[in-house]
C-alpha cells in the first residue's frame, strides 16, 4: 500500500481526519497538534525520553512525537481528547485532580494516557508495578508520590463497584 | 507518602477556605487537555520565529550575511543587533546582556539572529542559510582566571560579576577538631517541561504590543522589553500564558524581546516555540561552585568558627549571580550557631553557559558544603550525624554570620528529632520476596537492568538539615499587588502572580473564602493590568502574593463591614463595623449574635480594592558582610535511606523522610506536592543531573544524556508538617518551595558514604554531586 | 518495491529514525517504506525440531516479553525489559535494533551471545548473515541496498541465559555497559557478549573457552576463583572508549563485574565455597 504523505486519511478518536500539506516524516505529535488541532499532546523532548505526547495506536501506547503520521493510516488513534465523552472527566482524570497529582500540568496529558493503558492491562498494580509501568512518563513537579496515590485510588474504586469503568 | 501532621488545635475549616486541600481551579482542564499551555497558543495570521546561535562559546563576529535568508520563499523578517530600536542590553541586576550579539559572542547558544516565516521548517532552512563569519577566541573557562585577573576582560563589565567577604568576630579563633574538605557541585537544569513559547501580538498601527508568555515575573519582563523595544511600558502588555514549570528558568528574558520585535517589525502575530534542545541553551542554570570549607569546633563538637571560600561560575552573563552568590555565603554555616566566620565568596564570569536563578538559589550549594562538613565533624568528634546537629541546632534569636539575628520561628531541634522519629523502611535490601520466593529486580539498584543481586548491596542512612531564606533580599523593595472585588456575592480576585504549577491559584480562593465567607471566587486574568506581585521565585508567593490577596480582601471586608453596620443599626443595638466578624459564609455581630449570610449583606454592592503588601525593609551588607540582608527564613531537615551497589556503583534511593518547617499549611495537599518535588530535584542533582559541558560546549542537552529522575527513582517520601505559625508571615505561612531541594542532596550523599563505610570501613569522599557510578566504586 | 529504490529509508517502530528526524538530522527524501506494515515480519515461530525461534524484524520489545516467547527466550524478555518505557516497548523492534546497530543496542548482545543469525530479504531472494559478522561497527551493518532485515533467528539452548545492563538511573537509560551470557549445556559451552564497550557488540572467545573449561558440567558448579577470572577476561575482551555518558575506565570494570555475577547466577558455586 502507498501512502502519499502529502495527504491522507487518520482515524483520531473515532473520527476520519484529513491531512494536507504534510511532509515525508512529520510525526504523528507534530500532525496532531498543528494540523487537526488536537493540542492536548504535549511536546517536551522530541525523543520519546519524556512521554508527553504519549496517545493510543490501536490500542497500544506509545510515543507520538516517534510515530510518523503517515504510517498510522488504516489503524485508529485515541488522544487525551477521545479518551472519555466530551465533558466528563473519567475516573482516573478526577483522582488526578482530587489526589494533588496535577501541578504545572505539562505531563498530565500523556501520563493521563499511561495510567489509562496501565489500568486496562493490570487492573490492580502494586507500588513498584505502578512505578515501572509509568517509568516513560517524567513529571518535573510532583515528585511523582501523588500520582501514584491517584492510581491506587482509582485501582481500589474500580474494585469497590466490581470491574473496570 | 505517609504525611503526618503537627497540627494546633483548630475547628475543621469548611472545604475550600485555608487548611483545607481543593482541587485546583485549573485542574480539570488540565487533566483533559484543554488547558493553555503558551505553546498552544495561535492567533490568525501567525507567524512563526527562530533564532540564530552561536556554535563557539567565544568569538568575534567578523560578519552577518543575511540574504541567503531572505531569498527562501515564506521568510517575512530577518533582525540582528542592528534591528533593536531600544536598549541593546538587558538584565535582571545588571543590563550586561545583548538582545542580540552583534561584536562578540560569549556563550554556545548566544543569540545572534531571529527570522520569521510562514512555518517552521522554513525558519530552519532561514537560520541554515544565514552565514555568520566568525574569528573564533580562546574561551575563559577556568573560574580562577577571572578571580586572579590573568585573563583578558570578556566582556566590558569584568570577569569578576561579584565578590563579598564575611567577617565576623575573632577570625583567629581555633578549635581543638578542625575538618576541611574542597566541595563542587555541578550545572543543574530545571528542565521544565514546558518548552519555552510565547505569542506576540502586535497592536494595529504599531505602537504597542500584547505578549503572551510562560514567565515567572510579568511586570519585571515587561521593563526590560519595553526599554529594548524604545517603547513606553503602557504599550507592552504582558499576559501569562500557560506555565509548564519554571523553577528560576523564567526569571531572565528569553525569547520575550525577540518575539516582540518580529511582530513589531511585520505589523503580524509572531509565535517563537523553543526545542529541547534549544531550551538548554536558552535560559540560565544552577551555577556551578566550588566550596572550600573549614570548620573549627570543641572537643564536644560545638562549632568554633567556619572558613570558607566560594567560587560560583556566572557564565557569560551577570543574571542574578550576584545575589546567588549572597545567598550562598550568608547561608555558610547552615542552621547552626556561630560565633566566628571568616568567608570569601566569588561570581564570575567565563564562557560557560550564562547561570542564575534555580530553586534553592546559591543555598543547595552552600548547603552540600556545610552539611558535608557537619559528617566529617561528627566522625571526628566520635558523634553520630544527629547529635552533632541538635548540639548546634540555631533557635530563635539566634545570628546568621552577618550578624542578622533570626527572628522567625527557628524549630531546627524539631526538624531534626521529628525527622529521627519517622520510622526507617521496613523493607529489606531487595525487598520482600514474591510468593514464589523470588526478588524483583526493581528493588535493587541497577532496577530492570538486573546489575545486582542481595549480596551484593549494602544500605546506608544520611542526613541533611538546611536553613533558606525567603523572598528577596539586600535591600530590594519587594512588594506584591492584589486587587479583590466583591460584587453580588461573588468575589473576583486579580493578580499578577505567575502560576507555574506551584498552585497559588488554588489557595488565592482560599484565602478569600476565609476572610469573606464567600464560596464562589472567580480568578481573573494574570496579566499586567493590575500591578506587579514580584517574581514566583525565592519561596516567596504565598507570604507576598498570599499577604497582598489577603490585605485586599480585609480591606473589602471592612467596607463591607461599615456597610452592614450603616444599614442594620436600627435594627440591631449599638451595631458598629469593629464587632462584626466573619463566621463560615455569615457576617456576625460578637455582641449580639445577629447574623447575616454575606450574600445577602453583600447584595447589590460592589466593593474593589487593590492593594500593595510590603515586607519590612532589608539591609545591604557592609564590606564585612555585615548587616540584616535577608527577609525571613524556613528551616528543614531529611534523612535518606539508600541502598548501594559498591561494586558498580550503582545506587536505589529507598526512602526520603523529612520534617518541614512550614508556619501553616494553607493547602496541605499543596505542601504535600512541593515537598515531594523539591525532593525529586535534590535527588537529580546528587546522582544523576549535570550539564556537561567540553571546552564550552554543550554535550548533553537532550533528556536522553540529562538525566531526570523517574518514577523508579523516586523513592517513598515520608513527611512531617511542623506548623508552629510564623508571626511575622501575614498568614502565619511560610514559603516551602525551596527547602525540599537544598538538604535532601547533601542526606543522599551521606547515605551513600555511609553505605560505603560499612563495606570497607574507609569509604569514599564524595564531595562531588552528582554522584557519579566511577566516583563510588572506582 | 525496494529493489525500485533501494535507498528508501526504512522504518519499523520509529525510537531511532524519528529521533533523528525530529532533530532536524536527517529528512527522507523521497520514500519511507514502514516496514512495521508488513504483516509477516510481525510474527514468530519456534521450531523444536531445529531448536530456533525465528522473529520477525517488526515483532516490538512488548512482544518479546510475553509468553511463550519470554519463556523460550528468557534473556531476551530480560532484554527487552530494559529497553526505555512502555511506550518505546511497544514499537521498539529487534529488526530496528539491529538496523540501528548501535552498540548499545540492548537486544543485541542477546542475539551475539546466543549465536543468532540475521535473514535480509531482496526482490532477488533471502541471505542468512550471523548476527556477529552482520554487526560491522559503529551503526554500520552489512545490509545492503535494496535488502531489508526481515528476521532474526536465535538457536534455544537448554541452559540458563540472562542480561545485565547499567545505565546511571534506574529506569530509560542508554547502556553504559552490558552483558548477556547464554549456557549451552549440551554442547557445555557458553557465550558471552558485551555491549557499549567497543564499536559494536563484542564476543569473548577467551574467556567463554575459560569459563567451559572450569565448570563442571554434570553438577552445574564452578569455583569462585573462576568467577573472578571470567570478569577480568570478559573486561580485558573490552575495548570501551570516554564520552559523555561514561568513562572507559568505568565500563571495563563494569562488565567484568557483570560477567562475572551473570556467571554467578548461571552456575551454583562449589559445596565448600557456598554460604
Amino acid at each position: 500500500m502507498i501512502i502519499d504523505s502529502d495527504h491522507y486519511t487518520v482515524n483520531v478518536n473515532g473520527v476520519d481526519r484529513q491531512v494536507t500539506d504534510s511532509w515525508l516524516g512529520e510525526s504523528l505529535l507534530d500532525v496532531l497538534r498543528d494540523r487537526l488541532g488536537l493540542i492536548g499532546s504535549k511536546g517536551a523532548c522530541e525523543q520519546g525520553e519524556c512521554g508527553s505526547c504519549s496517545v493510543l495506536v490501536d490500542d497500544e501506547l506509545v510515543c507520538s512525537c516517534l510515530v510518523m503520521a503517515a504510517g498510522v493510516v488504516g489503524r485508529t488513534v485515541v488522544t487525551i481528547e477521545g479518551v472519555a465523552p466530551a465533558g466528563t472527566p473519567t475516573d482516573v482524570q478526577a483522582a488526578f485532580v482530587e489526589a494533588g497529582a496535577v501541578q504545572c500540568g505539562f505531563c498530565t496529558p500523556g501520563l493521563v494516557m499511561a495510567v489509562h493503558d496501565l489500568l486496562e492491562r493490570s487492573p490492580d498494580p502494586g507500588d513498584t508495578e505502578i512505578r515501572e509501568e509509568l517509568a516513560g512518563n517524567v513529571c518535573r513537579c510532583t515528585g511523582y508520590g501523588r500520582i501514584i496515590d491517584a492510581v491506587q485510588r482509582v485501582a481500589v474504586a474500580r474494585r469497590d463497584v466490581g470491574g473496570a469503568s | 507518602m505517609t504525611v503526618v501532621e503537627q497540627r494546633p488545635a483548630v475547628i475543621e475549616g469548611r472545604h475550600g477556605t485555608i487548611g483545607t486541600s481543593p482541587g485546583r481551579p485549573d485542574g480539570v482542564a488540565k487533566v483533559q487537555g484543554t488547558f493553555a499551555f503558551s505553546s498552544d497558543l495561535h492567533a490568525d495570521g501567525c507567524l512563526w520565529g527562530a533564532t540564530l546561535r552561536s556554535p563557539h562559546p567565544h568569538a568575534r563576529i567578523r560578519s552577518i550575511d543575511v540574504s541567503g535568508a531572505w531569498r527562501i520563499d515564506g521568510v517575512e523578517a530577518v533582525i540582528t543587533a542592528e534591528d533593536v530600536p531600544g536598549d541593546l542590553h538587558y538584565g535582571l541586576i545588571s543590563h550586561d546582556q545583548p538582545v542580540f550579539a552583534s561584536e562578540v559572542v560569549r556563550y554556545v547558544g548566544e543569540p545572534v539572529a531571529a527570522v520569521a516565516a510562514d512555518h517552521p521548517e522554513t525558519c530552519r532552512r532561514a537560520l541554515a542559510a544565514i552565514v555568520v563569519d566568525y574569528e573564533p577566541l580562546d574561551p575563559l573557562l577556568d573560574p580562577e582566571a577571572a578571580i586572579a585577573g590573568t585573563a583578558a576582560d570578556i566582556h566590558p563589565d569584568g570577569n569578576v560579576i561579584r565578590h563579598q567577604r564575611i567577617v565576623r568576630g575573632d577570625v583567629d579563633a581555633t578549635g581543638d577538631v578542625v575538618v576541611e574538605g574542597t566541595y563542587e557541585i555541578g550545572m543543574q537544569d530545571q528542565a521544565f517541561l514546558g518548552l519555552e513559547a510565547a505569542l506576540a501580538v502586535p497592536d494595529p498601527g504599531g505602537g504597542g504590543v500584547e505578549l503572551h508568555v510562560a514567565t515567572q515575573w510579568l511586570h519585571e519582563d515587561r521593563t526590560q522589553i519595553a526599554a529594548c523595544l524604545g517603547l513606553p511600558e503602557e504599550s507592552v502588555r504582558l499576559v501569562l500564558g500557560g506555565v509548564g514549570g519554571a523553577f528560576g528558568a523564567r526569571e531572565d528574558i528569553s525569547l520575550q524581546v525577540h518575539t516582540c520585535l518580529l511582530a513589531l517589525r511585520l505589523g503580524r502575530p509572531v509565535k517563537i516555540h523553543y526545542s529541547r534542545a534549544e531550551s538548554f541553551l536558552g535560559h540560565v542554570h544552577r551555577h556551578p561552585a566550588t566550596i572550600r570549607m573549614r570548620h573549627h569546633a570543641t572537643a564536644d563538637g560545638e562549632i568554633v568558627k567556619i572558613e570558607a571560600r566560594m567560587v560560583f561560575d556566572g557564565g557569560a552573563y551577570a543574571s542574578t549571580s550576584s545575589a546567588v552568590l549572597i545567598n550562598a555565603i550568608t547561608h555558610a554555616q547552615g542552621p547552626y550557631r556561630c560565633d566566628n566566620a571568616l568567608v570569601d565568596g566569588w561570581a564570575v564570569r567565563t564562557n560557560h553557559l550564562p547561570c542564575g536563578a534555580m530553586r534553592g538559589f546559591g543555598v543547595v550549594q552552600a548547603c552540600f558544603a556545610h552539611e558535608s562538613q557537619m559528617d566529617k565533624l561528627a566522625l571526628a568528634c566520635g558523634l553520630d550525624p544527629v547529635e552533632v546537629r541538635l548540639r548546634n541546632a540555631m533557635r530563635t534569636g539566634d545570628p546568621l554570620i552577618t550578624g542578622q539575628p533570626v527572628l522567625n520561628v527557628a524549630p531546627v531541634e524539631r526538624c531534626i528529632r521529628e525527622t529521627a522519629a519517622l520510622p526507617l523502611p521496613d523493607t529489606p535490601v531487595g525487598g520482600f520476596p514474591s510468593e514464589d520466593g523470588t526478588f524483583d529486580a526493581m528493588q535493587l539498584p541497577g532496577g530492570a537492568g538486573r546489575t545486582a543481586d542481595r549480596g551484593d548491596v549494602v544500605r546506608g542512612v544520611g542526613w541533611g538539615v538546611a536553613i533558606k531564606n525567603l523572598m528577596y533580599s539586600e535591600g530590594f523593595d519587594d512588594y506584591a499587588t492584589a486587587r479583590c472585588r466583591l460584587a453580588d456575592g461573588v468575589v473576583t480576585l486579580k493578580f499578577a502572580t505567575s502560576e507555574v504549577g506551584q498552585g497559588f491559584v488554588t489557595i488565592a480562593p482560599q484565602i478569600a473564602r476565609t476572610i469573606l465567607g464567600v464560596d464562589d471566587v472567580v480568578l481573573d486574568r494574570i496579566d499586567t493590568q493590575v500591578g506587579s506581585a514580584g517574581s514566583t521565585s525565592a519561596s516567596r508567593q504565598t507570604w507576598m502574593s498570599g499577604g497582598a490577596v489577603d490585605l485586599a480582601c480585609r480591606t473589602v471586608r471592612e467596607r463591607l463591614f461599615e456597610a452592614v453596620a450603616g444599614r442594620f443599626a436600627a435594627d440591631v443595638e449599638g451595631l458598629d463595623a469593629l464587632r462584626l466578624s466573619i463566621d463560615g459564609t455569615d457576617v456576625v455581630d460578637t455582641v449580639s449574635g445577629w447574623r447575616l449570610p454575606v450574600a445577602e449583606a453583600a447584595a447589590g454592592m460592589t466593593i474593589d480594592e487593590t492593594v500593595e503588601y510590603r515586607h519590612p525593609e532589608t539591609e545591604d551588607l557592609d564590606e564585612n558582610g555585615q548587616g540584616n540582608c535577608h527577609t525571613a527564613f524556613a528551616f528543614v531537615a531529611h534523612r535518606a535511606v539508600v541502598d548501594v551497589d559498591p561494586r558498580l556503583g550503582l545506587v536505589k534511593v529507598v526512602q526520603i523522610a523529612t520534617a518541614q518547617d512550614v508556619g501553616r499549611a494553607l493547602n496541605p495537599l499543596s505542601v504535600t506536592g512541593q515537598i515531594e518535588g523539591g525532593i525529586a530535584q535534590g535527588l537529580g542533582l546528587a546522582v544523576m543531573e549535570e550539564i556537561v559541558q567540553v571546552d564550552g560546549v554543550i554535550r548533553n542537552g537532550n533528556f536522553t544524556d540529562y538525566l531526570l529522575p523517574t518514577f523508579l527513582d523516586m523513592p517513598e517520601v515520608v513527611a512531617t508538617l511542623i506548623e508552629e505559625p510564623d508571626p511575622h508571615a501575614p498568614l502565619g505561612a511560610k514559603g516551602v518551595g525551596e527547602p525540599p531541594c537544598i538538604s535532601s542532596t547533601p542526606a543522599i550523599v551521606a547515605a551513600i558514604r555511609d553505605a560505603l563505610r560499612r563495606v570497607d570501613g574507609v569509604g569514599r569522599p564524595l564531595d562531588r554531586v552528582p554522584v557519579r557510578p566511577g566516583d563510588i566504586c572506582v | 518495491m525496494l529493489a525500485d529504490e533501494p535507498g528508501a529509508t526504512l522504518l519499523c517502530g520509529g525510537t531511532d529514525l524519528m529521533v533523528e528526524v525530529n532533530e532536524g538530522h536527517r529528512r527522507p527524501d523521497r520514500t519511507v517504506m514502514m516496514v512495521n506494515r508488513i504483516t509477516e515480519l510481525r510474527s514468530w515461530r519456534h521450531d523444536p525440531a531445529a531448536g530456533t525461534v525465528t522473529i520477525g524484524a517488526a515483532v516490538t520489545y512488548s512482544e518479546l516479553m510475553r509468553e511463550p516467547l519470554a519463556s523460550l527466550l528468557p534473556a531476551l524478555a530480560e532484554a527487552s525489559r530494559t529497553v526505555g518505557s512502555p511506550q518505546i516497548r511497544n514499537a521498539g523492534t529487534l529488526g530496528g535494533n539491529l538496523g540501528t546497530c548501535s552498540p548499545a543496542g540492548d537486544g543485541l548482545p542477546v542475539l551475539a551471545a546466543a549465536g543468532a543469525t540475521v535473514t535480509l530479504a531482496s526482490a532477488s531472494g533471502t541471505r542468512t548473515v550471523d548476527v556477529v559478522d552482520f554487526m560491522l561497527g559503529v551503526k554500520r551493518t552489512d545490509r545492503r541496498a535494496g535488502e531489508l532485515i526481515a528476521a532474526v533467528t536465535v538457536p534455544v539452548a537448554a541452559g540458563w541465559q540472562g542480561y545485565a545492563k547499567v545505565g546511571v538511573r534506574n529506569a530509560m537509560v542508554i547502556a553504559v555497559a552490558s552483558a548477556c551470557l547464554v549456557v549451552d549445556v549440551s554442547q557445555r559451552s557458553v557465550g558471552l557478549a558485551l555491549g557499549s564497550v567497543g564499536p559494536t557488540v563484542l564476543r569473548c572467545p577467551q574467556a567463554e573457552a575459560f569459563l567451559a573449561e572450569r565448570v563442571d558440567w554434570d553438577s552445574a558448579r564452578v569455583d569462585r576463583d573462576a568467577l573472578v577470572a571470567f570478569g577480568e577476561l570478559a573486561a580485558a575482551a573490552s575495548t570501551p572508549i570516554t564520552d559523555h555518558r561514561s568513562t572507559a575506565e568505568y565500563r571495563r570494570h563494569a562488565v567484568g563485574v557483570m560477567a562475572e555475577r551473570l556467571a554467578r547466577r548461571a552456575f551454583d558455586l562449589h559445596e565448600e565455597e557456598s554460604r
